[in-house]
Parts: structure tokens; C-alpha cells; sequence
């Protein structure tokens, strides 16, 4: 079996199932084209969870609860205990449905792409309702846009509800807007409303990346562009309007007049100027430099090699950033096929593989994030809109190496079956199983051992 | 086979046979303890020691003002124009022993508002972020005598963060909830590790902190589980019996997140006095468990930069500049504030709208490790934080007996 499968199948999908290799032998890089429109239908373990919209109306019955509770001088705790637990089942039913669907699926290049845009437009769940909402929103605003144009994908993550939310647009205002007037009629704060975290991040990590040429000024302009980008169903009376959870355009909320963002001056009036501005990001060359860098560095090594990025560069400014055809550039690149496994697999990376290698479905949300959290990558939890770093610096500590060794030691004993260490190696990596830990599996004095040894070692730990 | 034991005595073998050579300070640099505690997300510093007294405080700040000191939700005096706030109690009685102060007004040179890149300034030790990929601690390590090769610092994490990384040896650690794998696997793993340097590196330090936190009371089995303020507590705990031991490290890091409060930061009470009230406790735990080596010790608190001085439009703060730095321990000169303060007149904000910064957060490292750790001028000019001319160091920020 040559190398390259193995490549296709640990480095480009999420590591080996049991036939796995055996199954792509010879025909790899077809096997990676066929997955860059994703799966024929949906999983539907994935389709069978609630919408954003379900979500929210939920969340927002528990919350009023919670406040009619406050108002009439009740105890609050056991509501609030149940607006814990609401949001917390939300939160768990949908990790466990992305990795049961990530172990098992077929089209794992595919799942391995959401997973690294999801990153890349991150939200995090140490912010309330985040947990309620992130599995909904990797479902919504990243799965069905990897087909087509990066402005597309751009579009649907910024009138997501988890995002407005998580980068407190919702009730960002602008000063001349009709209800900044009517605010600054009654207060005498000299900038009303207005916030810009959601553009800082557009153009600090979505688009542009930090040193993409935009300055403070450009900041405050395309916050201005987006007030009144909301969500319908929110509690105050001026955010109640509009299908619960669904993206909302309030114009009363929106600074009217035009905006001048990186020298160019958007005269649309409402919803279109920001839309408009998005577009002309999407198609920016810093923002294809940004993107093909963090590809690069994902997929292929921690220092991006540099004719690898030129060459996704070029190829998303031809396509006017067509991620399909940026995908196939990626996985048909030189560059990409370097024979060294030189990636260090992420804590989720390295779950995941495990998984898919024995041949485990999760079936416990509790396990599963209780797994992931103490590797340090809880799901959809990266503490910042940065989202998971992507380099052995930061997730190589001898502290994190020493919890992958207790992991591996806890899943081999829980695998429990009389699993075959050896035989797990080759169908897990292949010729990229090398000598010297063939020799320590088959010197192990016990199979679970030999399991413990396989996952904890250098081959299995890099892709 | 070696027993973890023996894997142990092996690698501690070699540090525990170097003599130290303490200088002629009454406290040997042997016995001195750091501990960083990074506080990552723009901490806002006038939420956290207010000038209730300036003038144009209570106006500018508008909701998020705290009421003065002897008011209902007031802050806690330090003097007449600086308080803390009121959530930090047993860090304001660490004022009253002198075992505190604030550093205020101040800022990395770093001065665009990225988290990111601010944490990089913040940790790297110069002036652009991504110009070094080691951290200023780390290229302090290798001036410090002290009594371990490979354990002289350590980072309470399960990768460290840039400031501890780089070309001396730290290590991290954090508490587990499972269970070790055999001494017999853990060997195996050694072999198995020994032509990868990569895997051999990590695996050798972390066996040395496992053998250290497996000599605590209590174990390090702790479990790591409970919401953020419980999770800080334990850190800052086991933080502490680290720096303790007597083969242990003597600097450690840690980090807090979570202070980015873009909406609703309340003002006496809210989501902001909670951090600061966890935070307090965390503290007040660490110089707890320490006992007697506290009186070594020095605790720096900071921050990437700070916020906005007026409200925002959703009752919170933006990214700003100039915040303030905490140092505490039984080896601070404190009970005070140090500040060049600028004041809060318009023409006196930064760009406008944030606090001018009047002294660089490098001054606060360059002097800790100069009178604490007793790190040479040379040392700290050229090596540690290299083209910093203008970052003086403050006066006495340590107390000298």
C-alpha cells in the first residue's frame, strides 16, 4: 500500500476506520475530490436536531421564567437550574451528534473542512446562550456553504444568530439612527450604542487577518454599516420583532448615511451597505493570503509552505474564492504531499482518530466531553472568536502529552474487547507505522497495553 | 525497567548536586518565589483600582462609576485619589499590610487593540507582536541561579503560554481526573519516545512534575471540575504548593480569561465584580497555602491593555489602552499606588478616548527581576527585553530585608 493513502486518509480525513485504507488504496485522490460537495444527503442524526429557531424559542421560555421568577421576589435557583440544564442537554446532544457523525462518516475530507471553518468563523460557549447555539450554527451557517463562494459562507455566518450574539451586535446602534436620536434625547453619553466588536473580528479574523491593511477608522465605519444586523425574538421590545432566532434587519437601529471602508464609500442605504462591504472583503487579496495561510497551516504543516499559499492565493482571486476549487488546490498541490507527518494532532484530531481507529461510535455526551475537556479542547470552546490555535507550540505542553497518555491508557482498557494491537496498527496507519513502535506493540504484556502504546505513539500522534 | 521512581532520581540527579550561589541579599534568590498571573482579555484598570478622586471620573465613566470610598458600593481607599474595587476585599487588606500595590497608567508599548497581538507584546517582550517566538520569562530563566535544571518554572497549563517558551527548559502541569497508566507503560513510552525529541523532551518533564505534585498532600488527583472562580481557586492552590516544594519550581504562570466585557460590565456588582471577586479569592488561596515562603514572594497581575474610559453602547467597554498592574506578596514594598497619572481631561485620553499610558509594563517586569530575582542590568537590557531603553526601572517596587 503506498503512502499516499495513508496521507489522503490521516493528514487530509480525520484518521482510518478498520477498511479504511484498504478501501481508498489506489484511488486516492479521487476519493478526496468525490467529498468536496460534502455528503449526498445529510446525516441524519445531524438533520434530526432542533434549528436555531426551536432553540431559541426554548431558551427564551426558560429565561422568561427566570425573570418572572426575579420579579415576584421568588427564589430564582431552581429556574436557573433549569435554564442550566436546558442549555446544557442542547449543548451536549449536539457535540455528541458531531463526533458520532465524525467517527463514523464516509466523507470524513469533507467533515474535516467543517470542522476547520467552523474554527475559522468561531464562536465559543463560555458565553451565554453560545452553548445552546454553536452546534446549530456549525449545522446552519457552515455545512450547506462549503459548496460554493467564500462571500456565501461569509453572508450566513454573519447574520447567524450565534455570531450576532456572541460578538454583541444585537442591540449595537448607530447614533443617528432613529433610536440613537431618541436615546440621546433622554441621555447626555456622547456615543450612543454603538458596538464594534463584531467588525473588529470580521476584519481582524475573518477577512482581511491583522495585518490585512484596515485601521481603526475602518472598524468604526463597518460597525456602523452593521447596526441594526439582529436577531428576531430577543426580550427588549425593540429586538422583539422577527422569527425567533432567525437573522433580523432593524433599520430604526441602523446609522443611516454612507461609509467609507478601506477608501471605498458605500452609499447603499440599510441591509445592503454591510452586505455590500462583506462582499467586497470576501474577494479582497489579504483576506485570500489570510485564508490560504490557515489552510495551509492546518492541513499540510505549522509553517505554511510558502508555495502552497501562493498558490491557493491564486486560485481563489481566479475564482473570485470558490472553496471547492481552493480545496481541490490544497489536496492537489505538491506541497501538500510532503512524505514526513510533520502536523501534531490537536486534542480533537487525536480523539477523533482514535475513535474512527477502533472503530468506536460515542454514545455518551458525558464521556465524549468529558474526553475532550480534559485534553483541554472542549467542544466548540476555544475561550476567543481566534478559535483553536493549529501549531505544536500550543498544544504540545508535556502536561497535554501526559493527559494524551492517561486518555489512550483510559480508552484502551474501555475498549475492552480483545482487540488486536498490531493488526490496529496497520489498519490505522499503514506503511506510516514505523518500525520501532511495531517492535514496543508487540513486546507489550498485555493487548490493552499494546492499544495504550499504539495511540500514545509518535506515529499515531502526528498526521 | 526503570520504576518511575528511578526515572525520577535519574533525571533530578544532576540538579540536585549543583550548589547554589546565592548573592549578598538578605533574601537569597534561592528562597525568592514569582508567580504571573495573566489576565487575558483587556482587564478594564479603572474598574479595577478607580481614581474615584480625579475629577473627571464619575462624569466620564458614567454607569460603570463607583461610588466613593465610605459609600454604599463605594470603592476601597488606597488614598486620596485611588481606590480598589470593592469585590477585592482580602487584596485590599494585603494593601493595608503593605503587601500590595497598584501599577497604574500603564501599557506594553504595543498600541493597536488585538487581543492577540497585544498578548503576544504582552508575553514576547518587545514591541511587535510575532517578532520573537520565545517569551521574556523564559529568556529570564536562564539568569536565575537557582536549584533546578529542569524545574525552574513552571506553567499551570497543559501547553505553556509564549511568555515561558523558548530555549530554557519549563514545564506545565495541570490536574487530572484519570487515572495514571502503569509505571510499566509509562517506561515503555519512554523507549518508545527516546529517538523523537519532540516526544522524549515532554515526556522527561512531565514525569518530573508528576513526581512533585505526587509528593502533595492530597495528591495531585484534585479534581479539576466546578465553574471558572472554583477551577482558579484549585490552580492557584496547587500553584502554590509547587513553588513550596522543595525541589519545585520557583517562578509559575496562570492564566484568567474571560475579562473582555464588551457588554453589561456592571459597575459595584455585575459580571465584571464576580471576576474580580473570584479572582480575589484565588489570590487570597494562593498566599494561603504558600505559609511562610510568602514572605519570598511576589505576584504580578497583568493585562494585555485596557478599555475605553466611557461606556460603549450596550453598558460595557472597548478595547482601550493604559490599564493597571497588581503586584502582591510578602516581598512587595506596598500599600500604595505608583503612577505618573495623566488624569482624565480630554486632551489628556488616549486618542480621545482611552487612558494615556505614562509607564511601560516592561519597567514592571525589568525591576521585579532586578530586585527580586536579582537579575543584572546587562542581562535585562540586552537579552531579556533588547531594545527597551526607554522602559526605566521604577523605584522600589521590593522591600530589600
Amino acid at each position: 500500500m503506498k503512502l499516499a493513502t495513508c496521507i489522503a486518509v490521516n493528514r487530509f480525513g480525520l484518521g482510518a476506520r478498520p477498511n479504511e485504507l484498504a478501501a481508498v488504496a489506489g484511488r486516492h485522490e479521487a476519493w478526496l475530490l468525490d467529498q468536496l460537495q460534502g455528503p449526498s444527503a445529510p446525516a441524519a442524526s445531524l438533520t434530526a436536531l432542533p434549528s436555531t429557531t426551536q432553540i431559541w424559542i426554548e431558551v427564551e421560555a426558560v429565561r422568561d421564567m427566570r425573570r418572572a421568577a426575579k420579579k415576584a421576589g421568588k427564589p430564582a435557583s431552581s429556574v436557573a437550574r433549569k435554564y442550566g440544564a436546558t442549555v446544557r442537554q442542547i449543548y451536549l446532544s449536539h457535540a455528541l451528534a458531531r463526533y458520532a457523525n465524525a467517527a463514523t462518516t464516509a466523507v470524513p475530507f469533507h467533515e474535516r473542512l467543517v470542522h476547520f471553518w467552523t474554527n475559522h468563523f468561531a464562536v465559543s460557549v463560555d458565553k451565554q446562550p453560545l452553548p445552546a447555539l454553536a452546534g446549530a450554527y456549525e449545522n446552519e451557517a457552515i455545512r450547506p456553504h462549503l459548496g460554493g463562494r467564500f462571500a456565501d459562507l461569509l453572508r450566513a455566518v454573519e447574520q447567524h444568530a450565534a455570531m450576532l450574539v456572541y460578538l454583541d451586535n444585537l442591540q449595537s446602534v448607530g447614533p443617528n439612527s432613529q433610536l440613537g436620536r431618541r436615546r440621546q434625547r433622554r441621555a447626555a453619553t456622547r456615543r450612543v450604542g454603538l458596538n464594534e466588536n463584531l467588525a473588529r473580528e470580521i476584519l481582524e479574523l475573518h477577512t482581511l487577518g491583522v495585518d490585512g491593511g484596515y485601521t481603526q477608522t475602518d472598524v468604526t465605519q463597518l460597525a456602523m454599516a452593521l447596526t441594526g444586523w439582529s436577531v428576531g425574538g430577543g426580550r427588549p421590545k425593540v429586538l422583539r420583532s422577527g422569527t425567533p432566532g432567525q437573522f433580523t434587519y432593524r433599520d430604526a437601529l441602523h446609522e443611516p448615511g454612507p461609509v467609507t471602508v478601506l477608501g471605498r464609500k458605500y452609499t447603499q442605504s440599510g441591509l445592503k451597505q454591510g452586505e455590500a462591504i462583506l462582499d467586497e472583503l470576501a474577494t479582497h487579496r489579504s483576506t485570500a493570503r489570510h485564508l490560504a495561510t490557515k489552510l495551509a497551516r492546518h492541513f499540510v504543516s505549522d509553517q505554511p509552505p510558502a508555495q502552497l499559499v501562493d498558490e491557493l492565493v491564486a486560485v481563489f482571486m481566479e475564482t473570485g474564492g470558490d472553496l471547492p476549487s481552493v480545496h481541490e488546490a490544497l489536496v492537489t498541490s505538491n506541497a501538500s504531499w510532503s512524505q514526513d507527518a510533520t502536523k501534531y494532532k490537536s486534542p480533537h484530531d487525536f480523539v477523533l482518530s482514535a475513535m474512527r481507529a477502533i472503530d468506536h461510535t460515542p454514545d455518551d455526551p458525558r464521556r465524549l466531553f468529558a474526553s475532550l475537556d480534559s485534553l483541554g479542547q472542549a467542544p466548540w470552546r476555544p475561550g476567543s472568536p481566534a478559535g483553536w490555535p493549529d501549531t505544536a507550540l500550543e498544544w504540545g505542553g508535556a502536561d497535554a502529552l501526559y493527559k494524551r497518555i492517561e486518555w489512550a491508557n483510559a480508552a484502551a482498557n474501555f475498549a475492552g474487547r480483545r482487540l488486536d494491537p498490531l493488526a490496529l496498527g496497520d489498519t490505522a496507519l499503514g506503511p506510516a507505522l514505523g518500525a520501532r513502535t511495531r517492535t514496543a506493540i508487540a513486546r507489550a504484556e498485555s493487548t490493552t497495553q499494546g492499544v495504550t502504546l499504539l495511540l500514545a505513539s509518535p506515529d499515531f500522534q502526528r498526521r | 525497567m526503570l520504576s518511575r521512581r528511578e526515572l525520577i532520581a535519574q533525571l533530578t540527579a544532576v540538579t540536585v548536586s549543583a550548589p547554589l550561589c546565592p548573592l549578598a541579599f538578605a533574601r537569597t534568590e534561592a528562597d525568592a518565589r514569582m508567580m504571573v498571573v495573566i489576565l487575558r482579555g483587556a482587564v478594564d484598570g479603572l474598574a479595577l483600582a478607580p481614581p474615584y478622586g480625579d475629577g473627571r471620573y464619575a462624569s466620564l465613566r458614567g454607569a460603570l462609576a463607583l461610588a466613593t470610598p465610605g459609600e454604599e458600593g463605594g470603592a476601597r481607599k488606597i488614598d486620596g485619589l485611588f481606590g480598589l474595587h470593592p469585590a477585592l476585599t482580602a487584596t485590599h487588606k494585603l494593601f493595608e499590610k503593605r503587601q500590595a500595590l497598584v501599577v497604574h497608567a500603564v501599557a506594553s508599548p504595543y498600541r493597536k487593540r488585538s487581543h492577540f497581538d497585544a498578548q503576544d507584546v504582552l508575553e514576547n517582550g518587545v514591541a511587535t507582536a510575532g517578532e520573537r517566538r520565545d517569551g521574556w520569562l523564559n529568556r529570564a530563566l536562564g539568569f536565575v541561579g537557582g536549584n533546578a535544571d529542569n524545574g525552574a518554572a513552571l506553567a499551570m497549563a497543559q501547553t505553556a503560554p509564549l511568555i515561558l517558551r523558548g530555549a530554557n527548559p519549563a514545564t506545565t502541569w495541570a490536574p487530572s481526573k484519570l487515572p495514571d497508566a502503569s509505571d510499566n507503560t509509562l517506561a515503555r513510552l519512554e523507549q518508545l519516545y527516546e529517538d523523537d525529541p519532540f516526544f522524549a523532551e515532554r515526556f522527561a518533564q512531565a514525569m518530573a512534575a508528576q513526581s512533585i505534585a505526587d509528593g502533595m498532600d492530597g495528591a495531585g488527583k484534585r479534581r479539576r471540575s466546578g465553574n471558572q472562580a472554583q477551577v482558579l481557586r484549585s490552580t492557584m492552590e496547587h500553584a502554590a504548593r509547587f513553588l513550596r516544594a522543595k525541589d519545585g519550581p520557583r517562578i509559575a504562570v496562570t492564566e484568567v480569561s474571560g475579562w473582555d466585557t464588551h457588554a453589561n460590565q456592571g459597575a459595584a456588582s455585575g459580571s465584571l465584580a464576580r471576576k474580580f471577586a473570584a479572582l480575589d479569592a484565588g489570590l487570597d488561596a494562593f498566599a494561603g497555602e504558600l505559609g511562610g515562603v510568602w514572605r519570598h514572594t511576589v505576584v504580578v497581575v497583568v493585562t494585555e491593555f485596557g478599555r475605553t474610559v466611557r461606556v460603549n453602547g450596550t453598558a460595557g467597554t472597548d478595547h482601550g489602552t493604559a490599564s493597571a498592574a497588581l503586584l502582591l506578596g510578602g516581598a512587595v514594598n506596598g500599600g500604595r499606588v505608583v503612577a505618573d497619572w495623566p488624569g482624565l481631561n480630554e486632551s489628556a485620553l488616549y486618542q480621545g478616548r482611552d487612558l494615556q499610558p505614562t509607564i511601560d509594563l516592561r519597567s514592571v517586569f525589568k525591576t521585579v527581576l532586578s530586585q527580586h530575582l536579582g537579575i543584572g542590568d546587562a542581562a535585562l537590557e540586552h537579552q531579556i527585553f533588547p531594545n527597551s531603553a526607554e522602559a526605566k526601572l521604577l523605584g522600589e517596587l521590593i522591600r530589600t530585608a
